[in-house]
């Protein structure tokens, strides 16, 4: 249990233990997508420490530049845009966790079934996802709005996972299907487990890296359709996110005035954190896969 | 090959009846009574609201059953008749889109298809090769992880507002009438080219870094390895290994077309482009249900025939599908 370091089969099992974070530390991908992921985790929950108002105060004159008092400037009605754009920042990320994991989440369920199952669950499953893939969610969004008169951050993050799955579904569907038919899964079935015992025990664990690789396009896709429903203004209405901020910027002026402090920044951040994912994605596929790994 | 088809068509027809069912429900789920919802946004004359109103009861069919309702919209549907426009009252709703739907095919099917070209093409020719791997492709990630209105919006605000090269609204100047003239057709270019740029370049760098990760895949496999050690030329291997990649990325292009046509909605918007994404946000802002209806109806339609050519386009590059083998995943 104690690997101790004289110990020659202890210093290989720690060896094995710390391949995968040995090889991360090595990747530039990973370290820089990851570095900026952090970055912006940290000025989440720092950033509003550095301002006096909620994103709803209206404080200072109107369209003002950035200073060293409104340090990201004021929109055209007089609200900071600095403390508008940390309290977006967490819209943000919010809605990447829980829109991208409902969405991992309900792929992965309905991949797993398709792929282990196959024949008619296959079937029936594999239409429903081609149903969600090609029907404009717009309009099923479009009805919750007028539902909704309030809407926060969870509505949309909710209807975001339960749209974006398809893609997921279908990757975790193809990669079930080529480890099915493995020995060991074989081995699993005629010793009489159960389906859902060899899906979690036999096959997941196989997959964790492609998983968690689905997690973070998930992840990035959700950032992104919300700041598309935000622009059009079915996101969310309590709250301000960075969609909105744009949206705002847009509908009253910001192009025309010449304000570029009022959505350079929300949109400069969904950039930053969506691109900083995708290449750590890439950084982590050469990681659990040596054969692309840069020699 | 039938079979492939078949099974296509059956989850085609399905999908359209059920997206036709959703469209018809927009109005009718809608909390209150439509009409008058509707009527009560749009500001027009006392005596024209009661015209309307009756019109609508009547065209909503709200005194039927509702089986009748659901029969009545499909009836209506396969006449092209989709109401009357609260919003541009009294046009009809199909004259309103097909107005809207040319810019649509100008702005969106240049866009698709020489973004998945260009970023196909660029995608194989960096991959493994390590300055533009690890330099060039960096701006592919950048692109593709940008949001389609901001991009939109900073090229209107520098190309447009800033540098003043670009007109940053509508399809063409208001002074101009449409005619057939080098003029006009040089102001309609360039009223289109910003929109155009911003769908082009986002599609561009996800195909691009699509392409480029599928490529290697492909290169590390047993046939490009038994090719190289055969002493090919590395322009054949990367050949071959373009054709096989190139199918995941068609398959990628059925997936996508859902945020495609969702960015042209919102890039229509930044730039005042009177496409549907446009009349979407006329129709939403003035509760102009029937529009609203027409517009999805539309995409839904667009989405359908874009994955149908998908399909069509699959078969003649996968010989796989054809001879009714594998592959056909798509």
């Amino acid at each position: 249990m104690k690997p101790k370091k004289t110990d020659k089969i202890g210093i290989t099992k720690l060896k094995k233990k710390n391949e995968f974070l040995y090889f991360a530390l090595r990747n530039n991908k990973v370290k820089v997508g990851l570095a900026i992921i952090l970055f912006f985790l940290i000025l989440t929950f720092v950033g509003p420490l550095f301002t006096d108002y909620v994103w709803d105060d209206y404080i200072g004159p109107f369209g003002h530049p950035p200073s060293s008092k409104y340090w990201f400037g004021t929109t055209t009605f007089g609200q900071d845009v600095y403390t508008q754009f940390v309290f977006g920042l967490k819209a943000a990320l919010l809605v990447g966790i829980i829109g991208g994991g409902l969405g991992t989440l309900i792929g992965v369920i309905v991949g797993f079934n398709a792929g282990y199952r196959g024949g008619m669950v296959d079937e029936v499953l594999n239409i429903i996802t081609n149903i969600v893939l090609v029907i404009p969610t717009f309009a099923i969004l479009l009805i919750i709005a007028a539902y909704l008169k309030v809407r926060g951050i969870m509505t949309e993050s909710i209807f975001i996972g339960f749209t974006a799955w398809p893609w997921a579904a279908r990757a975790v569907r193809s990669q079930t299907f080529s480890l099915r038919s493995r020995d060991f899964v074989d081995l699993a079935r005629v010793s009489g487990m159960k389906p859902l015992k060899i899906i979690f025990t036999e096959i997941a664990p196989n997959m964790m890296s492609y998983l968690l690789m689905v997690f973070i396009l998930q992840f990035g896709g959700a950032i992104l359709i919300a700041a598309t429903l935000d622009f059009i203004g079915l996101g969310p209405t309590n709250t301000i996110s960075l969609g909105l901020m744009m949206n705002y910027a847009v509908l009253w002026g910001a192009l025309q005035l010449g304000m570029w402090w009022w959505f350079i920044p929300p949109g400069l951040a969904i950039v930053a954190i969506v691109g900083s994912l995708y290449i750590m994605n890439v950084g982590l596929d050469e990681i659990f896969s040596p054969k692309l790994r840069e020699m | 090959m039938k079979r492939y088809f078949g099974r296509k068509l059956v989850i085609y027809i399905f999908t359209f009846f059920l997206a036709v069912t959703i469209d018809w429900l927009i109005p009718r789920f809608m909390p209150g009574n439509p009409v008058q919802t509707m009527l009560s946004r749009a500001a027009v004359h006392a005596e024209a609201v009661e015209v309307m109103y009756g019109y609508y009861t009547r065209a909503f069919g709200l005194d039927l059953p509702v089986w009748k309702q659901y029969l009545n919209f499909w009836n209506a549907l396969f006449h092209g008749d989709l109401g009357t426009s609260v919003y541009m009252f009294p046009q009809p709703v199909i004259k309103i889109i097909m107005r809207a739907v040319p810019y649509d095919i100008f702005l969106l099917v240049p866009s698709i298809l020489l973004s998945f070209y260009a970023g196909n093409k660029f995608g194989a020719f960096a991959a493994r090769t390590r300055w533009l791997d690890n330099t060039v492709l960096l701006l592919g990630y950048i692109l593709t992880a940008t949001p389609y209105m901001w991009l939109g919006i900073l090229l209107a605000w520098s190309l447009g507002i800033v540098a003043g090269i670009f007109p940053i609204a509508g399809a063409y100047s208001f002074t101009m009438a449409p005619s057939l003239s080098w003029a006009f057709i040089g102001n309609i270019l360039k009223h289109w080219f910003l929109p155009f740029a911003s769908l082009f370049l986002v599609g561009f760098g996800g195909w691009a870094i699509g392409m480029r990760n599928m490529i290697i895949y492909e290169l590390e496999s047993d046939y490009s390895h038994y090719l190289e050690a055969l002493g090919a030329p590395r322009k054949l291997v990367r050949r071959y290994a373009f054709r096989n990649a190139i199918l995941p990325q068609i398959t990628g292009l059925a997936l996508q077309l859902g945020i495609i046509f969702g960015g042209a909605l919102v890039t229509e918007i930044v730039f005042s482009y009177p496409g549907i994404g446009y009349l979407i946000l006329a129709a939403i802002q003035n509760k102009d249900y029937f529009l609203l209806q027409g517009c999805f109806l539309f995409i839904i339609i667009g989405v359908l025939l874009a994955n149908f050519v998908i399909d069509v386009v699959y078969v003649i590059v996968d010989p796989r599908t054809r001879l009714g083998m594998v592959g056909g995943a798509a």
